[in-house]
């Protein structure tokens, strides 16, 4: 798609399957605020849905200049194909400038399909936004090479651009409670012949429903040097103790001891808490780039080479088993005194 | 009998890159090139459906230099039955949307002359580039259903089965024939080639097509054909090591280290 002078801003407000915002969406009307104001366009919440209301409300109260809502049964959870074809609808009908989609698994699956069937540029899993004013283009900062290099892309001849952005990257702002904007209600439906996959069951791995590492204020974070998934019970208990979310390394995920939803890193979430406490967790560059946002990390590690010394504002040499407890002890005996 | 495609791309193993302390620049010299590991989890997910259905037909494809062959000929001796190399210079600086257009011309040439395929694959995303778009894109240009994240993938009669992640753990889809699948880490390893099947890919031919091959619309190939350019490069900021506790007891460390961490307000 060719350019087209528009100047509008859309996020794509993602939605659970109880019709909540996720929290992405919310986080990105934040940037999305700064570059719509930049650029003197408005900025829209797109929201999909089986039942939008609650997720338009959020919106609004996050800042959305409007809403533009598509709610129907068909759209009740994520399909590529019904997702895909609305989107692109109402790209037609509207063209925005710039839209940004979360780099949710679900947003990572649309996000090329639209741009491809539009035949945009999407770039990647962006970490940084910044806008030229005068070209209206995009400057998105995105890692690469597994986080060791750092690459700004343009998309200068086409709109709308697109981009996808990390989770947690971005602070949501706070609500302003009751806050009402225009919203368009765009009636459209796909049919069911047109939606080639279908959802058979879910299968939920977050024993807690506090299980949300991208907004988690203090993390206690497993590695290798764990030694297993029965090495897991003491960071729970320094977790517990701390009020903070448990996270891991690819490596111990990789290795079984832990699900998936917890893993942190490039290919998984993306942490700023204010405190990080890696145990047993070399530090691999893949791993650094997802907490690089950290205001204070703590590394146990057995190691002295360890890299993860090489960032970590404390460091201990010890072995987790040993030093987990203990201070796990001394933060009760804090707490307590 | 099925048909099933796998992409790979050979890449410099990310794990080995290094960075330039004085110039800041990546240094790949002497890091070794490999088969992108997702894309071989994805030959395996093709590989097991061939171990149940053995007339199942493999056939690979790549896109890249002249020595991608050498990825090529590692996944021939894996599981692939032939393999096809796209590469041409009027393809260098290709980015995503550009990349899956020119696959997708390869894969409708390789399907018009031996029939449709059931399974596109794709590993989930390449290590170096880490966009997760070429999949999906390559599925568009096809106009293919698509399930990305898979980590299971049973072939059934209709369609596939696959369980695929989410952030807070899995879906179980179903995807009706032909689709395409990207492919994350399951919880197995890939197979080992046997010293037999390595030598047999070796004396394997691997035909090199190129623009003309294809009928490729140069507008849409290389950096012409490509939205979007890369402006700058630069290596994240690195921060500088805080304090190493080296007291004398581990108790002793711990009392310094939450003495600190209350100090900074963080506890």
């Amino acid at each position: 798609m060719t350019k087209v002078e528009n100047k509008d801003f859309w996020v794509f407000v993602e939605t659970d399957t109880a019709g909540k915002a996720k929290n992405v969406g919310l986080e990105l009307l934040n940037p999305g605020r700064r570059l719509a104001d930049g650029q003197g366009g408005r900025l829209a919440a797109v929201i999909i849905g089986g039942h939008v209301d609650e997720a338009v409300k959020s919106a609004a109260e996050h800042g959305a200049d409007m809403v533009i809502a598509v709610e129907g049964k068909e759209f009740a959870h994520y399909t590529t194909d019904a997702y895909t074809k609305v989107m692109c609808e109402l790209v037609d009908k509207y063209h925005p400038a710039t839209i940004l989609i979360g780099a949710t698994n679900n947003g990572r699956d649309m996000g090329p399909r639209i741009a491809c069937r539009l035949q945009t540029g999407l770039t990647a899993d962006c970490t940084a936004l910044d806008l030229d004013a005068d070209t209206g283009n995009m400057v998105w900062t995105r890692p690469a090479f597994g986080g060791n290099l750092m690459a700004s892309i343009v998309c200068p001849s086409h709109r709308p651009q697109l981009g996808t952005v990390r989770p947690g990257v971005f602070k949501k702002t706070e609500p302003t409670a009751g806050r009402t904007v225009e919203v368009i209600r765009e009636d459209l439906h796909v049919s069911p012949e047109a939606i080639r996959t279908e959802l058979l069951e879910t299968i939920c791995e977050v024993a807690d429903e506090a299980v949300d590492l991208e907004s988690a204020e203090i993390i206690v974070a497993g590695g290798r040097g764990v030694g297993g998934p029965a090495g897991f019970a003491p960071l729970k208990e320094l977790a517990q103790a701390l009020g903070a979310t448990l996270g891991a390394s690819r490596a111990a995920v990789d290795a079984g001891w832990i699900s998936h939803v917890y893993q942190i890193g490039q290919t998984g979430k993306t942490v700023a808490p204010k405190l990080y406490i890696a145990c047993g967790i070399s530090g691999a560059i893949q791993h650094l780039t997802g907490v690089s946002d950290a205001k204070c990390i703590v590394a146990i590690n057995k190691d002295p080479q360890a890299p993860i010394f090489d960032v970590a504002d404390y460091g201990v040499v010890g072995d987790v088993q040993e030093i987990v407890p203990l201070l796990t002890e001394a933060i009760r005996k804090n707490r307590s005194t | 009998m099925k048909r099933i495609l796998v992409c790979v791309k050979q890449v410099p193993d990310t794990t080995e890159i290094r960075i330039d302390p004085v110039k800041h620049t990546l240094i790949r010299d002497g890091v070794p090139s490999i088969v992108n590991p997702f894309d071989a989890y994805a030959l395996e997910q093709a590989a097991r459906i061939k171990d149940k259905e053995p007339d199942t037909e493999i056939v690979l494809l790549s896109m890249g230099p002249p020595q991608a062959q050498n990825a090529l000929k590692k996944c021939l001796a894996i599981g692939g039955d032939k393999a096809y190399l796209v590469s041409g210079r009027e393809f260098g600086g290709s980015d995503t949307l550009a990349t899956s257009y020119i696959l997708s011309c390869a894969v409708k040439k390789e399907q018009e002359l031996e029939g449709p395929f059931d399974i596109v694959f794709c590993g989930k995303q390449a290590i170096d580039g880490d966009t997760a778009q070429v999949g999906p894109e390559l599925a568009e240009h096809l106009g293919l259903a698509q399930v990305t994240y898979a980590v299971e993938v049973s072939a059934e009669e209709s369609g596939v089965i696959v369980r695929r992640e989410t952030e807070e753990g899995f879906e179980k889809v179903r995807a009706k024939y032909p689709c395409l699948i990207t492919v994350t880490k399951p919880n197995f390893d890939p197979r080992l080639p046997s010293i037999k099947a390595k030598l047999a890919a070796n004396h394997k031919e691997i035909p090199t097509l190129g623009a003309a091959d294809l009928a490729i619309d140069l507008d849409r190939a290389g950096l012409q054909g490509s939205p979007t350019r890369v402006k700058k490069t630069f290596t994240p900021p690195v921060k500088t090591s805080g304090i190493k506790l080296t007291e004398e007891n581990p108790a002793m460390a711990v009392e310094k280290l939450l003495a600190l961490l209350k100090k900074d307000g963080v506890v």
